[in-house]
């Protein structure tokens, strides 16, 4: 019986080292961490050379220094005095401003398109899978810069409102919609419009309140409290009335044409408005089709169960296929956001001042400091993909323990 | 083990024939072509004519070097670069010389480690303005949306200045000449706002640039110049001569119409000479032929005939030489002696 | 029997009726209009809301592509020729058509040779995209890279065919060595492909007029070739790269599996234009000192390695959905990695993933356009730049960006219809 052999003992030859399965993993992942070494050393070894003949070194002392440019759209203080870190974070706010506004609408219209695609009309399921088909098929730089389009060859500019017998005018004298971006009033907070406030924010509580009560009454007596109407009462009447009895404190600020531009109000800039606009119907498109997938995925003996039991064909969707559906949705949706967000970063296209746009733009052409402004603007982008791909790993298992 | 130790002397040789010594002059003269940056197109001073070939005032300094160096006006590849490319281009050897309109200043000199030969135009920065709008002087700018290219130092004079007066506007950064146009023609801004040159040839694309007018003020030097990395003086010695050369040229009056004439045999006046290398031994100094100025002189014309055929005030683009005129005619254009 | 009813019934029918057509609101279009456009309020509304809408875009449209004029040299002329009336100028596709498929900067007398190429790219594809094809023409698709080098970028036919020597003979010192083990075939093919490269570099450079084309810069392609010149050679050269990837990432070698891990995380966490940075202004500080990597290769090595962590992604699903069955059937028969993965596990894995490496490619080819932005003059780029800046073209935004949607649609539309088709194709209902 002692024919079969047993593992060659303490004979070890190099040749074991390829054809040895017990060591042949040693060998390969030896090799490879050598070349990986070597790749490092190698590219290591370029860049300090390249950097020494042309005289420069790596330093994020500029982050320090005054950036000298101006920037037009800063939610945080900023001048061109401030530092080029200041100018950065101008840019990362601008960069989440707009990833959350493009998600939050690509959001609405691509769950409303992917209902309507599988709505019972023959015309809007045409129509709608016709807006899938040509916004995804198209690279969103395009619709970008065709929506910038819009704004400077179609929109009035603000000085085709000036004149006796303008080209155009202000929308409910309120209103402008120029190739500069869109104006629209601005409320003022006079003394006193803190308890307006107030009372808004306990209506908001009020509505929950409600809700709540609601149903509770409609799972513990059976009771159908209608909730639509009082909602909306509650919503506005408090408020409304405060407003009037603290003398009218909130007023509002109309743009005016003043000088070279309108002046005063609420103004968001073109590029803002094309990338924002672009990115959510592109995304909106890969939304739509996703949620038809999640839709789809619900098994039709659900619907069938529901309608079984009486309910309308917006109470199933809302109650009992939605719910189902969400959980195959939410995560392609989630990696549809951060396509998004990364997709921003096209901003540059139309001068939109992003992170792209000062430090991985302005910055970077006035400091020359290419490599670290180019490590920096990854850096930031890694790090908002991993924060969310760390919420989709929770999200998932969460989900996870509920189906068994 | 014995392939580790093949790989690793491979590895060695891959390094140590990565380090060569940055000797640019006999890297292009190996090449036979000159790697020179410009910009993406800016007519007069750089710019692609209908059949592909480049044109224009910074265009024939690079010539003038191919042919001091090669002998030859045609061996140039001309790469063109964005304001956001141009150093890193040169920095890391893709090409050889900058002729982009670019500002001379310090940090570019010192702290980006670049040299910068000379000046090839004298410029300022001004503002573009649709004449509608009756604007007269740049101080009457408050609240205007001002159309800026980016990267460049126009950007960081624009803030300076309009925080000096204390008056307000809007930038709208923009990556090249040519997208900025559309945006200016449509009233998408209401300024345009760069170096006054590129004003001028900005404005004479226009299909009425009569509607259009330059504001008065300038509101800051911008000497424009050819640039070479830093480092190599040999290299730096050759772009910087062969700019002198034609300055030179000018002020003696050798032109390219008499240059093969005056070279043809010494001539009475030494400075010529010296030029021309019918006298002297400046060239094989410089490491090049002796008649080097001849080639560079005869492939465009000397400075002043650049700036003619180019620029000058007889092309849509009509700029005066104003300080671009020689010393001798109140300008600033001063060329060391050649000696 | 007919008099037993005669006295309780006045009529009793004794033949039967021919079959009565069914109410016309329950037949044909008017059923079908009833149940598809009708049914309900909201409904009703919808449809005439979307016929409406409908209506306003087909008469806003209509008039502009029919008055459309294709023959002007400029702007203001094509104008003048509409006096007033609402037209598009197509002309300026007509007047730049070249600009817009090959650049500015092309050799106007060689823009057969790209058109042949594409033309040569679409025979080359024909065996891959159909799997009933006759195989031998895959020797074509083989060729076809080295046909097409040199048609695009011209120069001696010399060059193209020293590196397929090179490949040849590598294949067949694959050949040779692949009975000893699979690491020691790829090993001398890897190492007879670069000796016979290095060794015959000399060739092209002792004949370069041996069958010479007019060489091209890479620096001078542009325009819509640029997009199709960068989509088809990344999505090729990341399918090996991302099959290698995902392998790496599925392994049991810890630092190999890591390796692969953090190269796939950290591409897929950065945007492309980031990547296109790097190509553009950091990753020439990475080739040795003087090397002159041209841009077009340097954006092609960023947007390589960009598909392949997405297609290595895509494949790794593939290679999860296998049954863990096949890798036991595999071992059990005596299999060593490389046979199981060659002919067991991958073929089965990638059939499953075919959708997803084909949104991958269809995702990439829409991002070639990205290097508009790095100052590349493709179809975006050249719209963008010298044609809308030309004194003789400012202003004509629809007509270009309506050609370009019209291009990319096309384009992007029949590769996913075609994954569509091949997926039922291939459906073989047992996985």
């Amino acid at each position: 019986m002692s024919t079969i052999s047993d593992p060659p003992s303490g004979s070890f030859q190099l040749s074991m080292l390829i054809n040895d399965t017990r060591y042949r993993s040693y060998t390969f992942q030896f090799i490879a961490l050598i070349l990986l070494i070597l790749a490092f050393a190698y590219l290591g070894y370029n860049l300090l050379a390249n950097l020494q003949a042309a005289g420069l070194n790596i330093s994020y002392q500029f982050l320090g220094e005054p950036a000298g440019y101006d920037i037009n759209q800063t939610l945080i203080p900023y001048t061109s005095q401030s530092s080029h870190w200041q100018a950065s974070l101008v840019g990362v706010l601008n960069t989440l401003l707009v990833a959350f506004l493009g998600c939050l609408m690509a959001t609405v219209i691509g769950v409303i398109v992917g209902v309507l695609r599988l709505s019972d009309n023959w015309l809007i399921r045409q129509l709608m899978s016709v807006y899938v088909e040509i916004f995804r098929n198209v690279p969103v730089l395009i619709w970008i810069l065709i929506i910038m389009a819009v704004f400077i060859a179609v929109l009035p500019q603000p000085r085709d409102f000036r004149g006796d017998d303008p080209e155009a005018t202000m929308f409910l004298n309120a209103f402008a919609f120029t190739g500069r971006g869109f104006y629209a009033p601005a409320p003022i907070f006079g003394p006193g419009s803190v308890a307006v406030i107030a009372v808004f924010l306990a209506s908001i509580a009020g509505i929950f309140a409600f809700r709540n009560y609601a149903k509770k009454a409609l799972y513990e007596r059976g009771q159908l409290i209608p909730t639509f109407w009082p909602s909306l009462a509650i919503f506005f009447l408090p408020a409304i009335t405060a407003y009037f009895i603290f003398g009218r404190p909130i007023t509002l600020e109309y743009p005016e044409l003043r000088g070279f531009n309108f002046q005063g109000g609420i103004f968001m800039r073109n590029s803002l408005i094309a990338l924002w606009f672009a990115l959510s119907i592109y995304t909106a498109a890969f939304i739509a089709e996703n949620v038809r997938a999640g839709i789809l995925a619900v098994s039709k003996g659900q619907t069938e169960a529901a309608a079984s039991l009486g309910l309308r064909p917006g109470r199933i969707m809302n109650l009992v296929v939605l719910p189902q559906a969400l959980r195959v949705i939410i995560p392609p949706l989630i990696s549809q956001y951060l396509n998004l967000t990364k997709n921003s970063s096209l901003a540059i296209a139309v001068g939109y001042m992003d992170l792209t746009g000062t430090l991985g733009g302005i910055t970077l052409n006035q400091t020359g400091r290419a490599i670290e402004a180019i490590f920096l603007l990854m850096l930031f982008y890694l790090a908002i993909s991993l924060a969310i791909s760390a919420i989709m790993n929770v999200y998932n298992n969460a989900v996870k323990l509920k189906e068994r | 083990m014995k392939k580790l130790a093949i790989l690793g002397a491979m590895t060695v040789a891959g390094l140590s024939a990565g380090v060569v010594s940055a000797a640019t002059l006999d890297d292009v003269k190996a090449r036979g072509k000159l790697n020179c940056g410009v910009t993406t197109g800016l007519v007069g001073f750089a710019a692609p004519n209908a059949n592909g070939e480049w044109e224009g005032f910074d265009v024939g300094v690079c010539r003038a070097v191919a042919a001091a160096v090669l002998g030859d006006p045609t061996a140039v590849e001309f790469v063109p670069t964005t304001g956001k490319t141009r150093f890193t281009a040169l920095a890391s050897g893709e090409i050889d010389m900058l002729a982009r309109n670019t500002t001379w200043t310090f940090s570019r000199d010192v702290d980006l480690g670049f040299e910068f030969v000379g000046i090839n135009y004298y410029d300022g920065q001004g503002f573009m303005v649709p004449k509608e709008l009756g604007v007269s002087s740049a101080k009457e700018l408050d609240g205007a949306t001002v159309c800026i290219q980016t990267g460049t130092t126009t950007e960081l004079n624009l803030a300076d200045y309009f925080r000096k007066n204390n008056i307000s506007y809007e930038p709208v950064p923009i990556e090249t000449n040519a997208e900025a146009q559309p945006l200016y023609l449509e009233g998408a801004c209401d300024v345009y706002t760069t170096d006054a040159s590129g004003l001028a040839a900005t404005r004479a694309a226009f299909e009425n640039p009569g509607d259009h007018v330059v504001l008065p003020e300038i509101i800051s030097k911008e000497p424009l110049g050819p640039l070479v990395r830093h480092g190599d003086n040999e290299w730096g010695d050759v772009v910087r001569w062969t700019l002198n050369a034609l300055i030179a040229a000018e002020e003696y009056g050798v032109t390219s119409a008499n240059v093969a004439d005056m070279a043809s045999a010494a001539g009475d006046s030494p400075e010529i000479n010296r030029l021309l290398g019918t006298e002297g031994t400046l060239g094989a100094m410089l490491g090049l032929e002796p008649d080097w100025a001849v080639k560079a002189i005869s492939a465009g014309g000397n400075y002043g005939e650049l700036f003619e055929k180019n620029i000058g005030e007889n092309t849509p683009i009509g700029l005066a030489r104003g300080l671009n005129a020689q010393w001798t005619e109140g300008g600033l254009l001063y060329s060391p002696p050649f000696r | 029997m007919s008099d037993t009813h005669a006295q309780s019934v006045a009529f009793v029918r004794d033949t039967m009726l021919p079959e009565q057509p069914p109410p016309a609101t329950e037949a044909g279009v008017i059923k079908w209009m009833r149940e598809n456009l009708f049914k309900g309020w909201f409904n009703s509304l919808l449809t005439l809301l979307s016929l409406y809408f409908i209506y306003k875009i087909v008469t806003g449209a209509y008039p502009w592509f029919a008055n459309g004029i294709w023959t002007t040299s400029s702007l203001a002329e094509c104008r003048e020729m509409l006096d007033g009336m609402t037209g598009a100028c197509f002309s300026v596709l007509t007047e730049r058509w070249n600009q817009l498929l090959f650049g500015f900067q092309y050799p106007s007398d060689a823009y057969w040779r790209p058109t042949l190429a594409f033309v040569l790219l679409l025979v080359a594809l024909y065996p891959v995209l159909y799997p009933k094809a006759p195989r031998q023409m895959l020797t074509f698709t083989a060729v076809f890279p080295f046909i097409a080098y040199w048609l695009i970028w011209g120069g001696t036919l010399l060059t193209p065919l020293v590196i397929l020597a090179g490949f040849v003979a590598g294949y067949f010192a694959f050949k040779q060595f692949e009975r000893q083990s699979f690491s020691m075939g790829m090993l001398a093919g890897l190492i007879a492909t670069l000796v016979v490269i290095w060794a015959g570099q000399i060739l092209p450079a002792a004949l370069p007029n041996f069958i010479a084309l007019e060489a091209v810069e890479s620096r001078n392609l542009g325009g819509f070739m640029l997009n199709m010149i960068l989509g088809t050679v990344c999505v090729s050269l990341s399918l090996p790269f991302g099959i290698l990837l995902a392998l790496g990432r599925q392994s049991s070698m810890p630092i190999i599996k890591w390796i692969c891990v953090i190269f796939i995380e950290f591409i897929r966490g950065v945007p492309l234009i980031t990547l296109l940075f790097v190509a553009n202004v950091v990753l020439a500080y990475f080739f040795p000192p003087g090397s002159n990597i041209d841009l077009v290769l340097r954006v092609i090595i960023m947007i390589t390695a960009f598909a392949s962590a997405y297609i290595a992604e895509v494949i790794r699903g593939g290679l999860a959905a296998l049954p863990r069955g096949q890798y036991e059937a595999a071992d059990s028969l005596g299999l060593d990695y490389a046979q199981a993965m060659r002919l067991i596990i991958l073929p089965q894995a990638l059939k499953i993933s075919i959708p997803g490496i084909v949104n991958v490619a269809v995702g990439l080819f829409k991002d070639t356009t990205l290097v508009a932005i790095i100052s590349m003059f493709d179809l975006v780029g050249m719209i963008r730049g010298p044609i809308l800046a030309s004194t003789e073209w400012n202003g004509v935004y629809w007509e270009l960006w309506g050609f370009a949607v019209f291009v990319f649609f096309i384009v992007c539309f029949s590769i996913s219809k075609y994954s569509q088709w091949l997926e039922r194709q291939l459906a073989t209902d047992h996985r």
